[in-house]
């Protein structure tokens, strides 16, 4: 019994569709409780007023729009090394998910920053960034749907996303060469185990991100399924017009 | 609902927005994923009549 | 390999457009600047070394198309994969001669742009070292684009869009070397970086670039 079984599609499928629906519901209470609690259950910052609930959106999607791109890239590594398509499936399911975090993570900070730094948009370096994120995440995805064999398609994704987080990571800290901040530091850094955010705001937002956390699981389970499917229904038909 | 104060327009907006895009990803994808499934049935039913015809 | 290096400068003068093509159109996106931001000398000369670097890089951008697309639709790539000769050192030299027709002739031109644009006089130099330091990490990232999307018919679009965000840190680099060289501050810390950047990718990139060939062509 290993983890590797699971690349066997018709296991993954009966896996996923076992734990699905806990995940889905897991994911729905911890984003509805964390938002709420977040929205209702919270006090005004006393220098950002009520803008400091928009937090409870934006830094878990800022936190799964850089986690769904690195789990791409352990897919496309497990995909490149031991050709299991299921890994590759999973990446591209992620891709969009993905993407629609950064989009909510660069929305809910251009609608915070407009009241707070007295502007929508400024040069700098996380914004740039993430910015630059939802570009590889744009390209990634356009790769994807431009090449018409499956295999092929995987393959050069997979390639791109290795060369693309190096850049990725490179961009990140040439930008902050190139820039000084307005953005605060991170909010909770795990890596010192500190936090900067006081406990009211934690914990509500501790809820959220585990629910974003979640639902990025849950959509991505269900949109491997997905893409499973089609993969075979193209499989069954490319044999039919064989045999006929 | 909680007093907002000046920036209530502000933080609906974030709420509004998110919300909307993730109800959409959510959405998409279970549509593609009913789709998917109901063209491999389809394809797998047929198939299987073609076989025992044939 | 020589041979091939010959072959392809040779394809690039004679068969016309290859070779002045991305001089050109530097040249228009340099002239079309001071029609849309206004002729006065002073933002013109603040804004000259980000203009002429974007005009570059776009120029580079320009003529990939052409570097893998014809040898694909003819054949060669084929021939070149099966050949003795690694197609890590193939790809190696067609960055190269990319570069020796597209990003060298953009390097000599800067300067005259330079004066057009109202450059800072102390700006020259280090516009110059830092295209000539930089172009080669242009060549060579935008031959692993053009591998990408080699297979992919009207790519070049799409190959836009993947290659510019890996341009990113060569631009900045290489702007922010020309920008500093401009006002009189010290450029050698971001001349460096270019310089690593530029060697790191020389040295990986055609790895990148030969495996995703591999894979089209398979």
């Amino acid at each position: 019994m290993s983890l590797w079984e699971y690349a066997n599609p018709v296991k993954f499928l009966g896996l996923s569709a076992r734990v699905q629906p806990y995940l889905w519901a897991a994911a729905a209470i911890c984003v509805s409780v964390g938002l709420t609690w977040g929205f209702f259950g919270t006090p005004e910052d006393f220098r950002q007023g009520s803008t400091v609930k928009i937090i409870y959106l934006h830094v878990p999607a800022a936190l799964m729009a850089i986690n769904a791109w690195f789990m791409m890239l352990v897919a496309s590594l497990i995909w490149l090394i031991r050709r299991h398509h299921v890994s590759a499936l999973a990446a591209k399911a992620a891709a969009p998910v993905g993407m629609t975090m950064t989009v909510i993570a660069l929305v809910t900070g251009a609608i915070w920053g407009q009241p707070m730094w007295g502007t929508w948009w400024a040069w700098d370096p996380r914004l740039t960034s993430f910015l630059i994120l939802f570009l590889f995440y744009l390209g990634y995805i356009a790769l994807w749907e431009a090449v018409d064999d499956p295999d092929t398609a995987a393959d050069l994704t997979s390639v791109l996303c290795l060369v693309g987080s190096v850049f990725a990571v490179l961009s990140r800290y040439a930008v902050r060469f190139w820039n000084q901040g307005l953005h605060q530091g991170t909010s909770v850094p795990v890596a010192t185990g500190g936090r900067t955010v006081a406990d009211v705001f934690f914990y509500p937002l501790l809820v959220s991100m585990i629910g974003f956390g979640l639902l990025f699981l849950a959509l991505v389970l269900y949109r491997t399924g997905t893409e499973i499917r089609l993969r075979r229904t193209r499989a069954l038909l490319a044999r039919q017009g064989r045999d006929a | 609902m909680p007093e907002l104060g000046k920036y209530a327009a502000e933080v609906m907006a974030a709420y509004g927005v998110s919300l909307a895009l993730l109800a959409a990803i959510v959405l998409l994808s279970l549509r593609k994923g009913r789709r998917a499934r109901a063209e491999l049935a389809q394809t797998e039913q047929s198939l299987g009549k073609a076989r025992k015809d044939g | 390999m020589i041979a091939l290096l010959r072959r392809d400068l040779m394809l690039a003068f004679r068969a016309g457009g290859g070779f002045g093509l991305g001089l050109a159109f530097f040249l228009i996106v340099t002239i079309l600047v001071p029609f849309s931001v206004g002729p006065q000398s002073d933002l013109l000369g603040t804004i000259a070394p980000g203009v002429l670097w974007l005009g570059a890089l776009l120029a580079c951008l320009l003529s990939l198309d052409r570097l893998l697309a014809l040898d694909f639709e003819d054949g060669t790539l084929d021939l070149l994969a099966t050949a003795p000769l690694p197609l890590e050192a193939a790809l190696s030299v067609k960055a190269l001669s990319h570069w020796l027709t597209t990003g060298l002739p953009l390097v000599l031109a800067a300067p005259v742009l330079g004066v057009m644009l109202n450059l800072a006089p102390s700006g020259f130099v280090w516009l110059v070292s830092s295209l000539a330091v930089g172009t080669p990490a242009l060549s060579v990232i935008g031959t692993f684009g053009a591998a990408l999307t080699v297979g992919i018919k009207r790519g070049g679009l799409l190959m836009s869009l993947l290659v510019l965000p890996l341009y990113v840190p060569t631009l900045i680099f290489g702007a922010e070397v020309a920008r500093r060289g401009a006002q009189g501050l010290d450029p050698v810390t971001s001349l460096l970086l270019l310089g690593g950047i530029t060697c790191a990718t020389i040295a990986l990139m055609p790895f990148a670039s030969a495996a995703v060939l591999r894979m089209t062509l398979r």
